[in-house]
């Protein structure tokens, strides 16, 4: 029998429930009212008083009614069929949910209890097994979709059988496997997790190295993200966090790609709903929906439901990463998130920190974080879960404690600046602020070297010191006037906007600019570092400008145009005669 | 409200502050209506037979014998078709001396709608405006504030966009409105001949501040109703969400909670977008549109107010007042219309978004030229025909009193970028540039 309460206090969602019995901190309980069950979580407790945050609206409930503890932690079902689907934060699935409207305590099913599914064995009777171990694997949207000993199943186990290649349903036995002790237990297609806990069952978790091509030419070729790398994105309202997102979660050469819309506007996951079932997935050519997962706890959504969200999104990541697949998470935004956690921290009465956020904020965010990573599993594939989150800092202001504990942890640093977005300079990532550490990595500039050239990095380097001069110079001209600085100036100021307006700003909308495969951007980077390196020959500094801007023109002309097509040698040949009109030879 | 016979009267408040009221009382519901002495309130917290109410009417006079009876119900509002054209109070109690309303009754601040179940918007709102139109292009379902010091003529703009843009119902949710503005709407709507297609919920700041917490909610149930059930185009106007967000400020401090940035509670967020997240389109043609209005302080959107705003709406409106032509213009570079690329181009004609994007470009050019002029320094002949550009931009585009169509808009645009620029300073792709360039420029 497990532990029943009675409802003895209500503020909002926070809910004092009388237990009598056992009771674990994270447990997960039903309020019983009128008829319905609100699913809530133990936060704290206090002799017999259990303090709960309900997922839901707490409207009309009243002291007395009764409360049923489960004995587990939140958790996500895994198995077959999780790609495509749209969740909310408790992995309800969305599609299943009848009318327009969400009702109170109506929990779905996530998965499809009677697909079919095409099951090959990978393991055979006898073998030596523990968890995570592949067992065999299903087709899921072209992916190969592993189905692996539980992750709860702790020591070694022996296969006694594994059924034949053939269709199954997923709550049908598909392997049988003998404990230590001898004891027999049934495995399916389908497993639980708690949420809050990370699946760790891999071998190793070294160093990431490997680049993931995001086909943004501002994070790939200047500040680069790898495949198990973290990364944050902070920045003011109105300067392009979302468009950027979906650019990167659209163009990712990811297998998987897991969306958190965290306390966001509903209307930008009605994008993604709308527009990814008919894209294509360009390095695949499927659709890219049937690679994608969406977890939306939109902002009107039930707020404790937001800190769940961002967990079951990462632990379906986990879940993907153990098969052996590159998977790429997305939360948007982790502001929100915090804020949630803030607003519960608050009806707790617990003593604030910095902006009334919890004192254990950058702990929780830092927890999170190390959820990523590039792993070795236990039979020599690698898998790896990229996290990427945005940041909503208040005002605009950097220094607030979300972005300041992101900061700590994070190893890319996107900083989307209000100036660039004010100018149109789309993405609006600030180069110089930005930083990504994994330049710094030796194995990273190994693998870069293997897969670009050896001079790839000093190239970036130099790219970058270009930018900052190019800086320094505008602000003397500022200070000076046009005519208060030698014309060499100009030129120089000139040559960082060429860098500026040819390989950081980008045109998301259009369909030929939006992505640039890393070939294109490494072409693209050499023909404007060639122009960064010649000399020009100009009377006064009213023609550096006018010129330049030739140049610029003639470049975008071929960030427009399909790459080695015609029609982008037209403009490169045109590029060609006007650097001639001004060269010095 | 009359009092009905099987009701349990209480007479014991054991603890008064300013906003709340607590008593000992049994078997009651969380977020329930109660009245005491007459003036309603609602449930905000019960710990044990502790059941704390918020009085929306202040406490002002309250003894501690105060009479209090529970309804059995949240906030609610009666709907059905007889709401058009009627104005009506916080409560959702009609103030224009008309009948009181018959129809289904509907706890206000209702469910959340399923994002599955929503539709992409896709319906251009044309005002005639080319600050808006061409810049900010507003959308059907589309969730908008204007961001506006309190010195300017926000109400009117909106008023304006409400009329011109051809909502089946529009709905009014004024919130510590003056009485003159509130009589401003209703003389507009009113010679405008639109009274039978507005609803309105009024909040003067006659009435008591915290009765405005309701406003928004009543005025989104009608607009819900309109939209779901007669597949309606709803336009909600909500002003001023400042004094709105503030309400929710002196309740929270009259709770003893912990205040986050510019003593705003910690839940300000979440609680805006609770309303503004109604915004939606829905499948079968309905639609809930939210333009709103903002007050800054001295321009500033950082504070807690406009800052969480931004990042809950699609966008923002910056109505600025331009002295070179003199006249209030839709600033291009703060304002922002989220939703605009899903039209822009599309319903519109295929140049819009270049045309736009450029000629923002070269009016933050003459942005710097006029820097530059203000420190002294020479201006290049560039940096002259751009500050000429800028003033014929401002004023045969942005300005709020243009009233045309988009495709004139556009014609306007090429016509203003040929007469000052060279081809190849607009930076625009060839393709347009070969359909669109003025030949004799």
């Amino acid at each position: 029998m497990s532990t029943q309460g009675k409802v003895k206090g209500i503020i909002a969602n926070l809910v004092t429930v009388e237990a009598d019995g056992p009771v674990a901190q994270n447990e997960i309980c039903y309020l019983q009212t009128r008829g319905t069950d609100l699913m809530a979580e133990v936060i704290k407790v206090n002799g017999a008083n259990a303090f709960v945050q309900v997922f839901e609206s707490t409207r009309g409930l009243k002291i007395g009614d009764s409360v049923r503890f489960t004995g587990h932690m939140l958790e996500v079902t895994l198995g077959p069929g999780i790609l495509s689907k749209n969740y909310d934060g408790l992995q309800n699935d969305l599609d299943k949910m009848d009318g327009v409207f969400l009702k109170r305590g109506d929990y779905t099913n996530p998965l499809d209890d009677d697909t079919l599914w095409d099951f090959k064995p990978l393991a055979k009777s006898g073998d030596e097994v523990e968890a995570a171990d592949w067992l065999g694997e299903v087709n899921e949207n072209g992916k190969p979709h592993r189905i692996m000993v539980p992750f709860v199943f702790e020591g070694k186990y022996t296969v006694k059988s594994v059924v034949e290649a053939g269709e199954y349903k997923i709550n049908d036995i598909i392997a049988v496997l003998v404990d230590a002790n001898g004891k027999e237990h049934n495995v399916t297609m389908v497993q639980k997790w708690p949420v809050k806990k990370a699946i760790t069952a891999y071998r190793e978790k070294p160093r990431p190295f490997k680049l993931l091509e995001t086909g943004v030419r501002t994070i790939d070729t200047i500040n680069p993200i790898v495949e198990g790398g973290t990364g944050f994105i902070p920045g003011p309202f109105g300067t392009g966090k979302t468009v950027l997102q979906h650019a990167i979660s659209k163009q990712a050469e990811a297998d998987i790609v897991v969306i958190a819309a965290c306390g966001e506007r509903a209307n930008e996951v009605v994008e993604i709903f709308t527009e990814f079932p008919e894209l294509d997935d360009p390095h695949t050519g499927r659709k890219l929906m049937e690679r994608t997962i969406i977890v939306a706890n939109t902002s009107n959504m039930p707020v404790a439901a937001r800190e769940a969200s961002v967990y079951t999104a990462m632990t379906l990541s986990e879940y993907y990463r153990s098969m052996g697949l590159k998977v790429l998470m997305m939360a948007d935004s982790t502001s929100r998130w915090a804020q949630a956690l803030r607003e519960m921290s608050n009806r707790l009465e617990e003593l604030p920190g910095q902006d009334a956020f919890p004192m254990d904020l950058s702990a929780v965010i830092a927890n999170f974080y190390a959820r990523a990573g590039f792993v070795y599993l236990n039979n020599g594939e690698s898998g790896s879960v990229t996290f990427i989150g945005t940041v909503s800092p208040a005002g605009g202001n950097l220094k607030e404690p979300v972005t300041e504990s992101t900061k700590k942890v994070a190893r890319c640093f996107y900083a989307l600046q209000q100036s660039r977005a004010d100018g149109k300079r789309y993405p609006a990532i600030n180069p110089i602020e930005s930083y990504s550490k994994y330049l710094e990595y030796p194995e990273f500039e190994e693998y870069i070297a293997k897969r670009i050239g050896d001079k790839w990095i000093a190239s970036i380097n130099e790219l970058k010191t270009i930018l900052l001069r190019g800086q320094e110079v505008s602000e003397q001209i500022n200070i000076l006037g046009d005519d208060g600085v030698p014309v060499e100036y100009h030129i120089r100021f000139w040559k960082s906007e060429v860098i500026d307006f040819v390989i950081l700003q980008q045109d998301a909308f259009d369909k030929v600019d939006m992505n640039t495969p890393l070939e294109r951007q490494e072409y693209m980077l050499n023909k404007v570092m060639g122009i960064c390196h010649t000399d020009f020959q100009f009377e006064s500094f009213n023609e550096v400008g006018s010129y330049f801007k030739r140049v610029i023109n003639n470049l975008r002309q071929m960030n427009y145009s399909e790459f080695e097509t015609d029609e982008f040698k037209k403009f490169e040949e045109e590029l060609n005669q006007i650097i001639n009109e001004r060269k010095v030879a | 409200m009359a009092t009905k016979a099987f009701q349990k009267i209480y007479t014991k408040v054991t603890q008064i502050t300013k906003a709340t009221c607590t008593l000992k009382a049994e078997g009651i519901g969380y977020d329930e209506l109660a009245e005491i002495n007459g003036r309603l309130a609602q449930v905000v917290k019960i710990i044990g037979d502790d059941v704390t109410l918020q009085v929306f009417g202040g406490t002002e006079g309250i003894p501690t014998n105060a009479e209090v009876t529970f309804l059995g119900k949240s906030p609610s509002l009666k709907v059905s078709d007889q709401l058009a054209g009627r104005f009506f109070n916080a409560f959702g109690d009609p103030i224009d001396g008309g009948p009181a309303i018959e129809g289904q009754e509907v706890a206000i601040g209702g469910p959340s709608v399923n994002p599955v179940r929503r539709k992409q918007p896709s319906e251009l709102i044309a005002t005639g405006i080319a600050g808006i139109d061409l810049n900010n292009t507003l959308v059907s379902g589309q969730k908008i504030p204007f961001f506006a010091d309190p010195d300017q003529p926000f109400n009117q703009v909106m008023a304006m966009v409400a009329l011109r843009a051809k909502a089946d119902k529009i709905i009014l949710g004024g919130m510590g409105l003056t009485n003159d503005d509130y009589l401003f709407f209703r003389n507009v709507f009113d010679n405008a001949g639109a009274l039978d297609r507005i609803v309105s919920f009024v909040n003067t700041t006659e009435n008591p501040p915290v009765e405005r917490l309701l406003v928004p909610d009543m005025a989104l149930t009608a607009a819900e109703y309109f939209a779901v059930e007669k597949n309606e185009s709803v336009l909600v106007l909500l002003t001023d969400m400042t004094l709105y967000a503030d309400a929710l400020s002196i309740v929270s401090n009259r709770m003893d909670q912990i205040p986050s940035k510019d003593s705003m509670p910690g839940s300000l967020y979440s609680d805006l977008a609770k309303i503004y997240e109604k915004a939606v389109q829905f499948p079968s043609g309905g639609s809930i549109t939210i333009i709103a209005v903002t007050t800054l302080s001295g321009g500033d959107i950082t504070h807690a107010i406009p800052d969480n705003t931004g990042y809950i709406t699609e966008g923002q409106l910056f109505l600025r007042r331009d002295s070179d032509v003199g006249k209030v213009i839709v600033d291009p570079f703060r304002s922002l219309s989220r939703l605009k690329q899903l039209v822009i181009g599309d319903k519109t004609r295929e140049d819009h978004p270049q045309v736009m994007n450029a000629a923002i470009r070269l009016y933050a050019d003459a942005a710097s030229a006029k820097t530059k002029l203000e420190n002294g320094f020479d201006l290049t002949e560039y940096d002259q025909r751009t500050l000429d550009f800028a003033k014929e931009y401002s004023n045969d585009l942005l300005a709020i009193d243009v009233n045309i169509g988009t495709t004139e808009m556009l014609d306007t645009g090429w016509k203003l970028l040929g007469r000052h620029f060279k081809p190849e300073e607009v930076g625009i792709k060839q393709e347009l540039m070969n359909k669109y360039w003025p030949k004799e420029a």
